[in-house]
C-alpha cells in the first residue's frame, strides 16, 4: 500500500508519444537509475528541502516555511532556475497528488483521452500508488474507456510485476545497454532485472513497446545492435521496437559534451534491426534540424 | 484624387497580380469613389477610429457579403435564363454545378459556397462505379482549384457517410489543393466514427476538411437548413449573409476606465453603434442596390431574399482581456488562467445578449448573429476572435477546454485553429480521440492544422507556404489567397504560430 500521495514532476493532458492515442501523463519524481544521459535529469531526486533554489527563485514562487521548500504556482513563471541549481537533482516545483487528485484531473480531460500513462523518473518506485490508482480507475465506470500503461526502466523484480500487472493493459520499456558494464557505466545499475523484466512482459502479452537509446560510440556499436536483435527475436516477432537518438536537451554534466546520435546511424541501425527479421522498428519521427 | 490615381495605377502596374486579380481590385476602387452610405456622426466617428469595422467590404454594398445558392434548385428543376434542361447524368450534373458556380456573386467576386456536394451528386451516382466516381471527383476538383483558385470557397459534405463524401475525401487528400476548402457534417448518430476517422486522417494529410458540429447548427436554422461556408461561418441555405460587420474589443476595453465601465458603458455603446452600420449598409443593399430586383437567383428560387442574415462580428478578445485584466492589476493570461478565461466568457455572454436587442429590418428573423471574426490580414496586435495569441497557445486539450465556453453564443461561427505538432503522423488515434472529445463538449467547429504541411490554413482559409515564399520572392500567384496569406504573415506575423502555422485572414475589400 502507499501512503496516498505521490510526487508528481509534471503532468500532461495531450501526450501523443506515450502509447496508443492521446494519452494522459503523470511524470512521478524519483528514479532508481542515475543515467548519465538522461533528458530529465530533473526528475531524478527527491527534494532534501536543502533550499539551495529558494536563493536563486526570481518572482518568490519558492519559500522556505520552517524545514519545508514551499513552491506556489501561481507566481511561479516556470523559468527553472531552480532545477539548475538544485545539488540533488530534485525539482522543487513538484505537486503531491493523492489518487482522488489523478481521478479528477483525467475525468477533467477525459473525453479527450485515449488513456494514461505513468512514466517517470521511474514510475514503477511508486508501486502501492500505481496499483492504488489503477484500481481506483478499473473501478469508475466513467473512466472505463481509459487503457492504463506503465513507462519504466524494468528495474522491477518479477513478484512487483505480478502485483500490477492485472491492472495494466501496456508497458513501454527502456533497456539502456546489453553490455552490462556498460549499462553500470551509463546508469549505475545492473541490467539483469531490466532484461529479465523484458522477457516477462512479452510473455505476459503486456510489452507495448520496447526502447533503446541511441548513444554514438557506446549504444550504437555493433555488438548491442546485435545483442537487441537477439532480445527482440526471443520476445517474439511482433515486438514493436523504438530507437531514441541521444541528444543534449536537459542533459547535464560530461554527456552534455558528447555528440548528439545522427539520423544516419539510427537509420542505419533500423535497417540492420529489420534485417534482422525485427518487423516493426520505429524511428523518431522528426528531427531537429 | 492624385492618391487615388496613383492607387489605381499601382494597381494596373503590379508585376504579382494577375489580369483577373486586377480587375476586382480595380472594381473595389471604383466602388469606393461612391460616397459612403449614410451614417450618422457617432457612427461614423466610431468606424473612423476603428473601433468599429466595415471589413472594407466597400462604400456601396451592390450584392450580399456572402450568397449561399440552393444548388437543388438547378439541378431539379435546371434553369431557364442560363438555358440549362434539368440534369440526367452525373456529368451533366457536375456540369451544371460548374456553369452555377460563375453566376453566383460574393464579396470576392468568386462563389464562396459550391454546395452540399454529396447530397447533390448521390440521386446522379447509381450507373458510376466507384472508381468512375473517384475520378470524375478528381477532375472536377481540379476544375474548382484552377478555374475558381479562392480559398474561401467551400464545399460541404455529410452528415451520413457515403459513396460521394468517401471520394471527395479520397481525392481531397491525394490532390492537397487549395480551393475547394471543405467541411465535413458531423453528427454522432449518423456519421459513425469511422467516417470521423476518416476525416481526422485527411487532416494528417492535408489540414482539410475542418469538422462542424452538426447538431448544433441544425437547431439553430428553420428549413432547408444551413451550410458552413468561406471561413467558417454557419449561414442559411438559400440565402446567406447581407453584410458583416465587427467590434474590437480590445479597442473598447481601451476605452474603458474599468471593468464596470467596460460591461456596462462601453461594449453596450459599441455594439450599438456597430449595429447602426449594419443597418445603414444592409439598408442600402436591399433597398437601394437593386440586387434583389430582377435577379434570376431570386426569381428560380435558388435564393430567398427573406434568408440573408447579418453576421455580427468581433474580434480581439484576448487583447480586450489581457488589459481589462491588467485594469484590476491582475497578472492571469488569456487561455491560461482560471480568472482571465471567465471573464472572455462573461463578455461573449453579454455580447450575445446585446446583441439580441438591436432588431434589423430586412434580415433573416430580424436579428444579426453573433460571430467570432477571424481577421484580416491588415490587423495589428489583435488575435482573431476569440483566439488565443499566436505562439503562446497552450496545448491542445487545454486549448479547446479554455475556449469551449465561448463557443454557445456564436450561432454565425467561430473557429480555432489547433496547431498539432509533427508527431502526430504516428499517432493518427490521437487526432481522432481530440476531435472527437471536442465536438462531444459542444465545440461548433473543429479545425487543425498539422506542422510540416504545405498546406495550411490562415485563420480559415487555406494556403501553401511554398506559394507564399514565391510569392515574397515577388513571382506571383495563381490563386488568390496568397496575396493575402502574405500579407498577413508579415504584418501579423501569423507564421509565428506554434509551432509554424497560421491564423490570420484578409486583405481589405476582398475576403472573408
Amino acid at each position: 500500500m502507499s501512503d496516498g500521495v505521490v510526487a508528481v514532476s509534471k503532468f500532461l493532458a495531450w501526450s501523443v508519444v506515450d502509447g496508443p492515442g492521446n494519452r494522459f501523463v503523470l511524470f512521478l519524481q524519483g528514479c532508481n537509475y542515475r543515467c548519465v544521459t538522461c533528458h530529465n535529469p530533473h526528475t531524478i531526486g527527491v527534494c532534501s528541502d536543502c533550499g539551495a533554489c529558494v536563493a536563486v527563485c526570481p518572482s518568490g514562487a519558492l519559500t522556505k516555511a520552517g524545514r519545508k521548500v514551499v513552491h506556489d504556482p501561481s507566481v511561479c513563471i516556470a523559468c527553472d532556475s531552480c532545477l539548475a541549481a538544485c545539488p540533488t537533482r530534485a525539482n522543487p516545483m513538484v505537486r503531491r497528488l493523492t489518487v482522488d487528485d489523478v481521478l479528477d484531473l483525467l475525468r477533467r480531460n477525459a473525453p479527450f483521452l485515449n488513456g494514461l500513462t505513468v512514466s517517470g523518473g521511474e514510475a514503477t518506485l511508486q508501486l502501492g500508488f500505481l496499483i492504488d490508482l489503477f484500481t481506483a480507475i478499473r473501478a469508475a465506470p466513467d473512466l472505463a474507456h481509459l487503457t492504463l500503461f506503465i513507462d519504466s526502466n524494468g528495474h522491477l523484480p518479477a513478484e512487483g510485476w505480478h502485483k500490477v500487472l492485472p491492472l495494466t493493459d501496456g508497458v513501454m520499456l527502456d533497456i539502456k545497454a546489453f553490455d552490462p558494464e556498460r549499462h553500470r557505466r551509463l546508469t549505475g545499475a545492473d541490467n539483469d532485472l531490466s532484461l529479465a523484466s523484458a522477457k516477462l512482459l512479452a510473455g505476459a502479452g503486456k510489452l507495448y513497446e520496447l526502447r533503446f537509446l541511441l548513444i554514438p560510440g557506446e549504444t550504437d556499436r555493433p555488438e548491442e545492435i546485435a545483442a537487441l536483435a537477439a532480445l527482440a527475436r526471443d520476445l517474439g516477432p511482433e515486438t514493436r521496437l523504438r530507437l531514441n537518438a541521444f541528444q543534449h536537451h536537459g542533459v547535464r554534466g560530461p554527456a552534455a559534451n558528447w555528440s548528439p546520435m545522427p539520423r544516419d546511424g539510427v537509420e542505419a541501425a533500423a535497417v540492420t534491426l529489420k534485417a534482422a527479421g525485427i518487423a516493426e522498428v520505429a524511428t523518431p519521427s522528426v528531427w531537429l534540424p | 484624387m492624385t492618391e487615388m490615381l496613383s492607387q489605381l495605377r499601382r494597381i494596373a502596374q503590379d508585376r504579382t497580380l494577375s489580369f483577373k486579380q486586377k480587375e476586382h481590385a480595380l472594381a473595389v476602387e471604383a466602388e469606393n469613389m461612391l460616397p459612403y452610405v449614410l451614417l450618422d456622426t457617432e457612427t461614423r466617428a466610431a468606424l473612423d477610429a476603428r473601433i468599429i469595422c466595415d471589413m472594407y467590404e466597400g462604400n456601396a454594398p451592390y450584392k450580399p457579403r456572402y450568397v449561399l445558392p440552393d444548388y437543388e434548385v438547378v439541378l431539379k428543376n435546371g434553369s431557364a435564363y442560363l438555358e440549362l434542361p434539368k440534369p440526367e447524368t452525373l456529368d451533366e450534373a457536375i456540369n451544371t454545378l460548374q456553369i452555377a458556380y460563375h453566376h453566383v456573386p460574393s464579396v470576392t467576386g468568386m462563389p464562396v459556397f459550391i454546395g452540399h456536394l454529396d447530397a447533390l451528386l448521390l440521386p446522379f451516382c447509381d450507373g458510376a462505379s466507384d472508381d468512375e466516381l473517384y475520378r470524375k471527383i478528381k477532375l472536377f476538383w481540379r476544375y474548382i482549384d484552377r478555374v475558381l483558385p479562392d480559398a474561401f470557397l467551400h464545399a460541404d459534405i455529410g452528415p451520413t457517410d457515403n459513396r460521394v463524401a468517401r471520394a471527395i475525401l479520397r481525392a481531397d487528400a491525394e490532390l492537397k489543393q487549395v480551393a475547394p476548402n471543405l467541411t465535413f457534417l458531423y453528427d454522432p448518430e449518423v456519421s459513425g466514427e469511422a467516417m470521423l476517422r476518416l476525416c481526422t486522417d485527411n487532416i494528417i494529410a492535408c489540414s482539410k476538411p475542418h469538422i462542424a458540429n452538426h447538431p448544433i447548427h441544425r437547431e439553430v436554422f428553420n428549413e432547408p437548413g444551413y451550410a458552413i461556408v468561406s471561413c467558417y461561418n454557419a449561414l442559411p441555405l438559400r440565402g446567406g449573409a447581407a453584410s458583416l460587420a465587427r467590434v474590437n474589443l480590445k479597442k473598447v476595453a481601451e476605452a474603458s476606465a474599468n471593468e464596470a465601465d467596460f460591461f456596462d458603458v462601453q461594449l453596450p455603446r459599441y455594439v450599438n453603434l456597430n449595429a447602426r452600420l449594419m443597418r445603414a449598409r444592409i439598408d442600402y443593399l436591399f433597398r437601394q442596390s437593386g440586387f434583389f430586383d430582377g435577379n434570376f437567383l431570386v426569381e428560380e428560387g435558388w435564393i430567398d431574399r427573406d434568408r440573408f442574415t447579418a453576421m455580427f462580428g468581433i474580434f480581439a478578445m484576448a487583447e480586450a482581456v489581457n488589459h481589462l485584466q491588467d485594469l484590476a492589476g491582475r497578472p492571469g493570461r488569456y487561455g491560461h488562467d482560471a480568472v482571465a478565461n471567465a471573464l472572455g466568457h462573461r463578455i461573449s455572454a453579454q455580447l450575445a445578449d446585446l446583441v439580441a436587442r438591436e432588431p434589423m429590418d430586412h434580415v433573416w428573423r430580424g436579428f444579426a448573429m453573433l460571430h467570432a471574426q477571424a481577421g484580416l490580414s491588415s490587423d495589428a496586435g489583435t488575435t482573431p476572435g476569440v483566439r488565443i495569441p499566436y505562439g503562446s497557445e497552450p496545448d491542445p486539450v487545454s486549448h479547446v477546454q479554455a475556449l469551449l465556453p465561448h463557443h454557445r453564443h456564436y450561432l454565425s461561427g467561430v473557429s480555432e485553429i489547433l496547431t498539432l505538432d509533427e508527431t502526430v503522423r504516428a499517432n493518427p488515434e490521437a487526432v481522432f480521440q481530440l476531435a472527437k472529445g471536442a465536438l462531444q463538449l459542444g465545440f461548433r467547429e473543429f479545425t487543425a492544422n498539422i506542422a510540416g504541411n504545405d498546406l495550411v490554413r490562415v485563420t480559415g482559409f487555406m494556403i501553401r507556404l511554398s506559394d507564399i515564399r514565391l510569392y515574397n520572392a515577388a513571382k506571383g500567384s495563381r490563386v488568390n489567397t496568397t496575396a493575402l496569406g502574405a500579407e498577413a504573415a508579415d504584418t501579423v506575423h501569423i507564421l509565428d504560430r506554434k509551432p509554424r502555422v497560421v491564423g490570420l485572414e484578409l486583405m481589405a475589400g476582398s475576403g472573408v
